[in-house]
C-alpha cells in the first residue's frame, strides 16, 4: 500500500471521515426511532401513575394495555393544575406537564411551576395522585404519590430514579420501601402540611411522618424527603382550601 | 497478557482450532481480566450488590466487547497509530449509545435496567484493554473468541462476587429469598432465630476484600500466577 499511515494528513483524514460517519449514524438513528420512543414515553407516565394507585403486576397491566387501563381509572377532564401557592391554573393540560423538564430549569421562575394533580376513581372511591420529582445521588429521582379519598392519606406510591447505585439507593424503587410510606398522612388535624422524616434508627413505622430510609442509600433515601416535602406541600395547601 | 496478542495465525487454521479454544478458556481462569490482570475493578465494585445486576452487566459487556472487538480488528490495518485509542474510544461510546437506542425504542424495559450501565460499560478497561491488546494485532475471527472469553470470564467474576454480597448482605439470591423474610416484624426462616443481615456486604468496600479474597485462593491453589520479584 502506498499510503503512509503515519503522515499527518493521513490521520487526519481518518479522523475526520470515522468522526463523520459516527455522527452520521448516531444522528438518523436518533432522529428515526424518536417517534417510537416518545410513545413509550407516554407509556411509561400512565404506567408510573398506575402503579401508585395499585400492584399494577398483580392487575396484569403491562407496557402492553396501560393506555387502555389508564382510560378506565384516571379521567383526564378532571387532572387540574396548581401553581407553586396551591391555586388552581387554567389552560395548561396536566398530562402534558413535564415535571421533570421543569425541575432541571433553574432559571424557572416558582411562579411558573406547575404541579399536575390526577383524580382517579378506584374500587367506587376518589383517589388523587401526585407526581413528584427531585433528585438522587447521582441523578434525577422521581415518583407519583397517590392520596386516598380523605385527601391525607399515603395510599401507595412508586418511585423511580435514572441511574441510582443498585442494592443501595436503587432500591426506592422496591415494594419494601413503598409501604414504608403507606398509612402515612400528609397534613395535620389543622390541615397544615406536615414533614416527612426519613429517620435511620429504625423508629419510622411507629411514628407517624417519618419514614425509615435504605442502609447504604442515605443520600438517596434524603433525595426522596426532600422530593416529597417540597412537592406534596404545594398539594396540602390546595387540599386544605378544597376541604373548607 | 500480551504475549498471545502479537502472534498471527496461518489462514487455513480450523475454526476451533486449539489456540482459539485457549483464547476462549484462558480468560476464564488462568487469565482472567479481574483477578490476574486487576481491569474492570470499578464495576465490580459498583454493581455485585445483586447477582441480577452482575448478569445484566456482564451481558452487556459480553456484547459490546464481542462486537467492538470484531469492529476493531476489521479496521486495524486502517487505524492510525498515533490516535489508536481515541479511535477505540469513539467505537466503544458509538456502540454502547447504538444498542441504548435501540433498546428505548424496542424494549424499554430493558434499557430502563442497562441505563445505569451505560457510563460503566463504556469507561471499562476490559474492553479498551482488549481492542488494544489483541484486536489491534488479530484476524476477525480470533478477536471474537478472545471477546468471548473475556466476556465470560468478567462476568463470570461478577457473578460470583454478587453471590456472595447478595447472599449475606440481603439474605436473597437473584432476587429470591433464601433465608426466609427479613423485615422487621414479619420475619420469617432463619430470621426468627435471631439471624442478621451483614450490612457490611452490600458497602462497597466488601467487594473489594472479596476479590482480594478470590485472588488469593485462586494463586494459592496456582502458585504459577505469583508474580516473582
Amino acid at each position: 500500500m502506498a499510503i503512509n499511515r503515519d503522515s499527518n494528513s493521513y490521520t487526519f483524514g481518518f479522523a475526520i471521515v470515522l468522526v463523520v460517519a459516527v455522527g452520521t449514524i448516531l444522528s438518523v438513528l436518533a432522529i428515526g426511532l424518536k417517534p417510537q420512543q416518545e410513545k413509550n414515553d407516554i407509556v411509561k407516565k400512565q404506567l408510573d401513575i398506575l402503579s401508585a394507585m395499585m400492584d399494577t403486576k398483580a392487575k396484569g397491566i403491562s407496557r402492553k394495555n396501560a393506555e387502555e387501563e389508564f382510560k378506565k381509572y384516571v379521567n383526564l377532564d378532571d387532572a387540574i393544575v396548581l401553581d407553586v401557592n396551591g391555586n388552581i391554573k387554567e389552560g395548561v393540560k396536566a398530562f402534558d406537564v413535564d415535571i421533570k423538564k421543569e425541575y432541571k430549569d433553574k432559571n424557572m421562575k416558582d411562579a411558573d411551576r406547575n404541579f399536575p394533580l390526577f383524580v382517579a376513581e378506584l374500587d367506587g372511591k376518589k383517589a388523587y395522585v401526585i407526581p413528584v420529582v427531585g433528585k438522587g445521588l447521582w441523578g434525577p429521582i422521581w415518583g407519583n404519590i397517590c392520596l386516598d379519598e380523605d385527601m391525607n392519606t399515603i395510599k401507595g406510591a412508586s418511585f423511580g430514579h435514572k441511574g441510582e447505585t443498585p442494592g443501595l439507593g436503587a432500591e426506592i424503587a422496591q415494594p419494601f420501601f413503598i409501604n414504608r410510606w403507606i398509612g402515612e398522612k400528609i397534613s395535620d388535624e389543622n390541615g397544615d402540611f406536615a414533614k416527612f422524616e426519613i429517620v435511620k434508627d429504625g423508629s419510622g413505622s411507629a411514628k407517624e411522618s417519618k419514614v425509615d430510609g435504605i442502609t447504604g442509600g442515605t443520600i438517596t433515601s434524603k433525595g426522596v424527603e426532600e422530593m416529597a416535602n417540597r412537592c406534596l406541600k404545594v398539594y396540602s395547601v390546595y387540599f386544605k382550601n378544597s376541604k373548607k | 497478557m500480551s504475549d498471545a496478542a502479537v502472534k498471527t495465525k496461518a489462514p487455513s487454521e480450523p475454526l476451533f482450532s486449539k489456540k482459539n479454544k485457549k483464547l476462549v478458556t484462558d480468560p476464564l481462569t488462568d487469565n482472567n481480566p479481574v483477578t490476574i490482570q486487576v481491569l474492570g475493578i470499578c464495576s465490580a465494585l459498583a454493581i455485585t450488590v445483586q447477582v441480577e445486576q452482575g448478569v445484566v452487566m456482564g451481558g452487556a459487556v459480553l456484547f459490546v466487547l464481542i462486537l467492538g472487538n470484531l469492529i476493531i480488528s476489521l479496521m486495524r490495518n486502517l487505524i492510525p497509530s498515533r490516535i489508536r485509542i481515541i479511535v477505540q474510544l469513539v467505537v466503544v461510546a458509538a456502540l454502547v449509545i447504538i444498542v441504548n437506542e435501540l433498546l428505548k425504542a424496542f424494549l424499554p424495559d430493558v434499557s430502563e435496567k442497562l441505563s445505569v450501565f451505560v457510563g460503566l460499560i463504556i469507561t471499562n478497561c476490559i474492553i479498551m484493554g482488549r481492542f488494544e491488546a489483541f484486536a489491534m494485532a488479530n484476524k476477525p475471527w480470533p478477536s471474537i473468541m478472545d471477546a468471548i472469553g473475556n466476556g465470560l470470564g468478567y462476568a463470570g467474576l461478577l457473578i460470583l462476587v454478587a453471590i456472595f454480597r447478595e447472599l449475606f448482605g440481603s439474605g436473597t439470591l437473584y432476587g429470591f429469598q433464601i433465608f426466609g423474610n427479613s423485615l422487621p416484624g414479619e420475619e420469617t426462616g432463619l430470621y426468627t432465630l435471631g439471624y442478621v443481615n451483614n450490612n457490611m456486604m452490600i458497602l462497597p468496600p466488601m467487594a473489594l476484600i472479596i476479590v482480594g479474597i478470590i485472588i488469593w485462593v485462586q494463586r494459592s491453589r496456582n502458585k504459577s500466577l505469583i508474580e516473582q520479584h
